[in-house]
């Protein structure tokens, strides 16, 4: 028998369970990992840059295409930085409308690391179910913004429109028949909250076959109990924050602990986790979804009682109504200014901080009182996370670096910006 | 919060440096880079402060602060202009304690323009490793004591600083597949800079009354 040497692998960039473009250079003893190097930047796009080129209101869009998978609470952290430093008070229905959809948008970005780290670990059904939930929430995106994915929907001053009181239709086709079409219309027929209000009755039920699949399964188990273990300390050290910090048995959610918007008005729970291991952060992932779900259903009650402004009337900052736009001199002038020109922010730096599915997304904006930001530095929770990859596979095997990059739920759009 | 940030202001009596308080955030700017150490020590283990986590370390190039002048995709500072900043390049540190449920930016300014360096705090947060490699990559600040200061977002063999502001937006190279030589070749950009809305600094509270 030949004697086993140490060797240098290449994992990535082209490994689907590198999610996305990482590549990493294990030194391996045998099948067990005794050196991690990521190399990341292969997605890198410049945005902090880009930003320092573009209007305020320009910038916003790249947002979107940071963390990819969960895009309004991007915009979130940019235009509450913005605010901010305008000193700009925003309508309290934009408020619950922005925490519905922050909480929409993470039960998109669990729902998607679910699937995903699933197939990474061989569960191939649980892809399937979160898509199918995923779906019906990303026509709530696209009933609101017009894009399923890159939304734009929250500006500085509040959100770009009201919810829309009727929902898309589906047409027959080859595919479907008229009879299929009536069917899949039937929770379309209200207005979005219908739809959503629809949605939160439902998911709960979801929740609960993810977890039959998965929550006792033996594979699962096996898996991830145990597997990528980070003390309470050390995940400070690491500079983790939200579900990584959380499945470390840490109580730290800034929708708590610093609330923003209408948090403070919220009834809901912060689920910790007990081990530190993948599958505590796994629990507390789902259970997250669970207290999504509830939040979801606070906002649509209130919604539905108080209508009102969705945008501050500070048109120096805020687009004015079409309407008023077409009769008004002044109001047409704002609106040239403020599509050509842009805002001007006043001097200043902010940091803004949002609860994002992944961890505390934050923008540390530096305006020198021009129309383009000076400065825009963005923190990325999957930054310090997968910072930590080296730390955490140490000593492990080759399989479980997938299962810990799974855990770490990292998308190299923010990663890398 | 206001409470939670005179006690902060009190805890932080005596640090070697300059407290601002602006929105509601503490900004403690260093007056001397040599202290950095100490002072982020202090931070982390004083118990009315305790800072025991890193969020983010951000390189800043100040060097076109308040200026509108731009040139190929560059911006610069007028040459007559005073400087609002006493050094060029400065790195800002965000802190945060989830004990005390507080915030703390600290800026220090690297001393030197020309060879900007500021000492690593890679010893008191393990995590500020990659945001230091991020700010050395983009700014070219050298942190002195990193274990392993590398690039990490730039391409491999990359020249130049891109976030500095004197490098130009669409960069100096580009890259293209070249058919004869069947590899990879860079070469000059080929693209001409434009910018569409300029950058404008007008007087202050412009159109704020």
């Amino acid at each position: 028998m030949s004697e086993i040497k140490n060797y240098t692998l290449n994992f990535g960039p082209q490994h689907p369970a590198a999610h996305g473009v990482l590549r990493l250079v294990l030194e391996l003893d045998g099948e067990v990992v005794e050196r991690a190097d990521p190399h990341i930047g292969l997605l890198h796009r410049g945005t902090e840059k880009l930003a320092e080129h573009k209007t305020f209101l320009q910038a916003a869009p790249y947002m979107d295409r940071l963390d990819y998978v969960s895009m309004m609470c991007n915009e979130h952290a940019y235009v509450m930085a913005i605010e901010r430093l305008l000193g700009l008070e925003v309508p309290l229905r934009a408020q619950y409308i922005r925490v519905m959809f922050d909480e929409i948008t993470r039960v998109l970005n669990h729902l998607l690391w679910l699937g995903a780290s699933g197939i990474d670990l061989g569960a191939m059904t649980m892809f399937f179910y979160t898509f199918r939930e995923r779906e019906d929430l990303l026509d709530a995106y696209e009933a609101v913004s017009g894009a399923r994915m890159h939304a734009a929907y929250y500006r500085p001053g509040g959100v770009y429109r009201d919810l829309p009181d009727s929902m898309a239709h589906y047409q027959p086709s080859k595919v479907h028949s008229a009879s299929v079409v009536k069917k899949m219309n039937e929770n379309r027929q209200g207005s979005l909250l219908d739809f959503l209000e629809d949605f939160t009755n439902r998911f709960p039920k979801h929740v609960d076959e993810y977890e039959t699949l998965l929550t006792d399964n033996r594979i699962w188990k096996q898996r991830t109990v145990g597997i990528g273990v980070v003390s309470p300390e050390r995940a400070r050290a690491l500079g983790f924050t939200g579900p990584m910090l959380r499945g470390s048995g840490i109580a730290w959610d800034l929708r708590k602990q610093q609330p923003y918007e209408v948090y403070d008005r919220m009834e809901f729970d912060i689920p910790v986790g007990v081990e530190g291991d993948c599958y505590d952060r796994y629990l507390v992932r789902v259970e997250e979804m669970r207290q999504s779900n509830r939040i979801i259903k606070q906002c649509i009650d209130w919604l539905r009682k108080n209508p009102g402004p969705v945008m501050a009337e500070d048109h120096k900052v805020a687009p004015p109504r079409r309407e008023a736009m077409k009769e008004n001199m002044e109001e047409l002038i704002h609106h040239f200014k403020l599509f050509t020109e842009g805002m001007h922010v006043p001097e200043g730096e902010v940091y803004s901080a949002v609860e994002h599915p992944k961890g505390e997304f934050g923008i540390y904006l530096v305006s020198d009182g021009a129309n383009k930001p000076y400065r825009m530095k963005i923190r990325a929770p999957g930054f310090a996370h997968l910072s930590s990859l080296d730390e955490m596979t140490r000593g492990h095997m080759i399989a479980d670096v997938v299962a810990i990059i799974g855990t770490q739920d990292i998308v190299f759009g923010e990663v890398d910006r | 919060m206001t409470a939670h940030l005179d006690q902060l202001k009190n805890a932080l009596d005596g640090a070697p440096g300059t407290v601002v308080e602006r929105l509601g955030e503490l900004t403690l700017t260093l007056h001397r880079a040599d202290d950095l150490l100490p002072v982020m020590a202090r931070l982390r283990d004083d118990e009315s402060l305790r800072f025991e986590l890193l969020t983010d370390v951000c390189g800043m190039d100040y060097s076109a602060y308040g200026s509108d002048i731009s040139e190929n995709g560059a911006y610069f500072a007028a040459d007559d202009a005073p400087a609002k900043f006493p050094h060029r390049f400065a790195a800002v540190y965000h802190l945060l304690s989830t004990a005390h449920n507080h915030r703390l930016r600290v800026r220090v300014f690297a001393e030197d323009d020309a060879l900007p360096t500021v000492e690593s705090v890679t010893g008191i947060w393990p995590n500020a490793s990659w945001y230091e490699r991020e700010a050395f990559d983009l700014f070219g600040i050298v942190f002195t004591g990193h274990a392993d200061l590398r690039r990490i977002l730039t391409d491999y063999g990359f020249i130049g600083n891109p976030f500095r502001k004197d490098f130009p937006l669409s960069g100096n190279v580009e890259m293209r597949y070249d058919a004869e030589q069947r590899r990879i070749v860079y070469q000059p950009v080929s693209i001409d800079p434009r910018e569409i809305t300029p950058r404008i600094v007008r007087e202050e509270h412009y159109g704020r009354h």
